[in-house]
């Protein structure tokens, strides 16, 4: 398997040199790095490429990383039924940057692309119909971005007096806890209360 | 009345519609009886799953997995377990292996019967679903007597399973496979040749091969298209390139085709569980169930009365829970519904960083404009029948 792969990596970049950022094998898996302009001509090469073939749409989905500048990575799974292999390709965007749709190399794309939008607010240009899809109709904010809590801002319920769904801040019984177990002799980042003494 | 006036007609179709299979909210555009445009509405019964996994250890992420496709649970977890195994690099014991096996067939089996039988409601049968699910049943209870839960199990832990298979229930196992095909026969008898059921699946909701992998179709709905394509035989997990079953294929790819290739899996899943069960009661009888490694897999209760050790490792894996190694990984498994996969970013700490899950449903439901366009009205519930959707996968 890691073989095809590294023939499969050596091949693209061989192939379309200027498309590829960087290509990586990691647990045996290949990553293909690319930016927003290349992204199109590279995912109709590993379609329509003989000796990749990669016909199966699989997923896009977004990952944040708050810190970065640019703060979202965009990540594609390509399966090739034929080669029996699979593909990641990664493009680093920020906010404001929109991404081109894949909606016209797999028209799957579709819908994936509406759950990128309604879930981190990454935005695609091309897309047919780029609404909101898992939230409910009229939220506001995209949930699963890091800043976003998990509580989350409006609370809903049937409100009998006025014959229908209102909706309210949340407002919480008990203060949402989120408990830190990392041990404190590895991995925390900040210094336990008293402890400062100890070098003293 | 002049031609002008004849406008199209909107419906709403669900989402408290019983043909919806959970709430679906179609809006569909007709043209007399002739749809022509679908515009599914999903997300009704969105929990927030992948920002919960985010707020939790790995080992307290595994009961959302049940609660997505809450069909067949096990094969949810699987993918997950599947995932964190191979940051971890954890290798699992052949007694382990066996019983996932099992018990992911057993999830094919539900999920497959449930889907039959519900198709069949859908264009008018009544008696299947019932007799359908008296063998569900039955195989709930194998849930319930494994890990103690009817439905949701979190019985598939990384590193192996919660705990060991007593040999009794392994021999209910082994009885029940002999006596299923018999039960399938019956209900094979009154569906697969019937006329009604024949007039309303053959050639509706025809796709071919190529639109099926473009709109990321897996499973049984590629399968139907004519791709001899199974993740068990192509990339196998676990100890499925040892075991002996064969794939059907489909050669129309409609939706009397998906309904045939359903019934065939369940009675090769039937073939699996009993070379399973062969195996477990005689070479695999005795052996480990999970991991050896103490630094993911919890000691058994009986250990930690004896070993310091053992206490330790309890609670560090029950308060803080196991630390992955920083890395990302995508990991599949042919649940019954197709390719249930997990994209999984772990940043080296005890939580995952983001866990997308890839659910088939999702993809196969996003497909319903393509399919129906041009289909009458009644062929809708048809087709949304044979795409195999449960709502706790496709809206997570």
């Amino acid at each position: 398997m890691s073989e095809a792969l590294n023939e499969l990596s050596t091949y693209i970049r061989e192939a379309r040199a200027s498309l590829v950022e960087d290509a990586t094998i990691a647990y045996g898996e290949l990553t293909l790095t690319t930016t927003a302009q290349s992204l199109l001509p590279l995912l109709t090469f590993l379609r329509d490429d003989v000796q990749c073939g990669f016909v199966s749409f699989i997923d896009i989905c977004g990952v944040d990383y708050p810190a970065r500048e640019k703060r979202f990575d965009v990540i594609y799974h390509l399966l090739s039924p034929r080669q029996n292999l699979r593909v990641r390709v990664k493009v680093v965007t920020a906010e404001d940057e929109p991404v081109p749709s894949a909606c016209s190399v797999y028209p799957g794309a579709d819908w994936f692309e509406r759950e990128a939008w309604d879930m981190y607010g990454i935005l695609f240009t091309g897309h047919p119909d780029l609404r909101r899809i898992l939230t409910d109709y009229g939220f506001e904010g995209h949930p699963l971005r890091k800043d976003f809590p998990t509580t989350g801002f409006v609370e809903v319920r049937y409100d009998d007096n006025a014959k229908r769904v209102v909706y309210e801040p949340v407002e919480l019984r008990q203060e949402f806890r989120s408990f830190d177990f990392l041990s404190p002799w590895e991995g925390t980042d900040y210094v336990l209360p008293g402890d400062e003494k100890a070098k003293v | 009345m002049t031609e002008h006036n004849v406008r199209n007609f909107n419906i709403n179709f669900g989402p408290q519609h019983p043909a919806a299979h959970g709430v679906l909210r179609l809006v569909l555009e007709l043209d007399g009886e002739i749809v022509e445009r679908v515009d599914p509405h999903i997300g009704l019964l969105h929990r927030g799953t992948e920002k919960l996994i985010e707020t939790k250890t790995y080992l307290q992420a595994i009961p959302y997995f049940d609660r997505l496709d809450y069909v067949a649970p096990m094969n949810q977890e699987h993918a997950f377990a599947l995932a964190i195994e191979k940051l971890i690099g954890l290798e699992i014991p052949i007694r382990g292996q066996l019983i996932r096996v099992l018990y992911s067939e057993i999830g094919r089996i539900l999920s497959h019967l449930l889907n039959v039988t519900t198709q069949a409601m859908d264009v008018g049968a009544l008696t299947p679903p019932l007799w359908g699910f008296e063998e569900r049943e039955k195989l709930m209870v194998f849930y319930e007597r494994a890990s103690g839960a009817r439905m949701h199990a979190a019985y598939f832990r990384p590193g192996g399973v919660h705990q060991d298979l007593p040999p009794e229930l392994v021999e209910d196992i082994g009885k029940w496979c002999d006596e299923f095909p018999s039960k399938l026969d019956d209900i094979d008898d009154l569906l697969t040749g019937n006329r009604i059921f024949k007039q309303r699946n053959v050639d509706i909701g025809v796709v071919t091969l190529e639109d099926a992998w473009a709109w990321g179709f897996s499973g049984v709905m590629v399968r139907g298209s004519g791709a001899a394509w199974d993740l068990r035989r192509a990339q196998p997990y676990e100890c499925y390139s040892e075991l002996d079953f064969d794939i059907p294929i489909g050669k129309n790819g409609d939706c009397y085709d998906r309904y045939l290739i359903r019934m065939i899996e369940m009675r090769e899943s039937c073939k699996i569980m009993k070379q399973c069960v062969d195996r477990l009661l005689g070479d695999a009888k005795t052996g480990p169930f999970s991991s050896p490694d103490g630094k993911v897999v919890p000691p058994k209760r009986g250990e930690m009365k004896r070993s310091m050790e053992a206490l330790i490792h309890h609670f560090k894996l029950y308060t803080e829970g196991y630390h992955v190694p920083a890395g990302e990984v995508y990991a599949a498994v042919e649940a019954p519904k197709g390719e249930f996969g997990v994209f999984l970013v772990a940043d080296g700490t005890n939580k995952p960083y983001r866990c997308k899950i890839r659910a088939p449903g999702y993809a196969h439901l996003q497909a319903m404009d393509f399919i129906c366009r041009g289909h009458q009205l009644a062929d809708v519930s048809a087709v949304l029948g044979s795409l195999d959707i449960v709502f706790g996968e496709v809206d997570r």
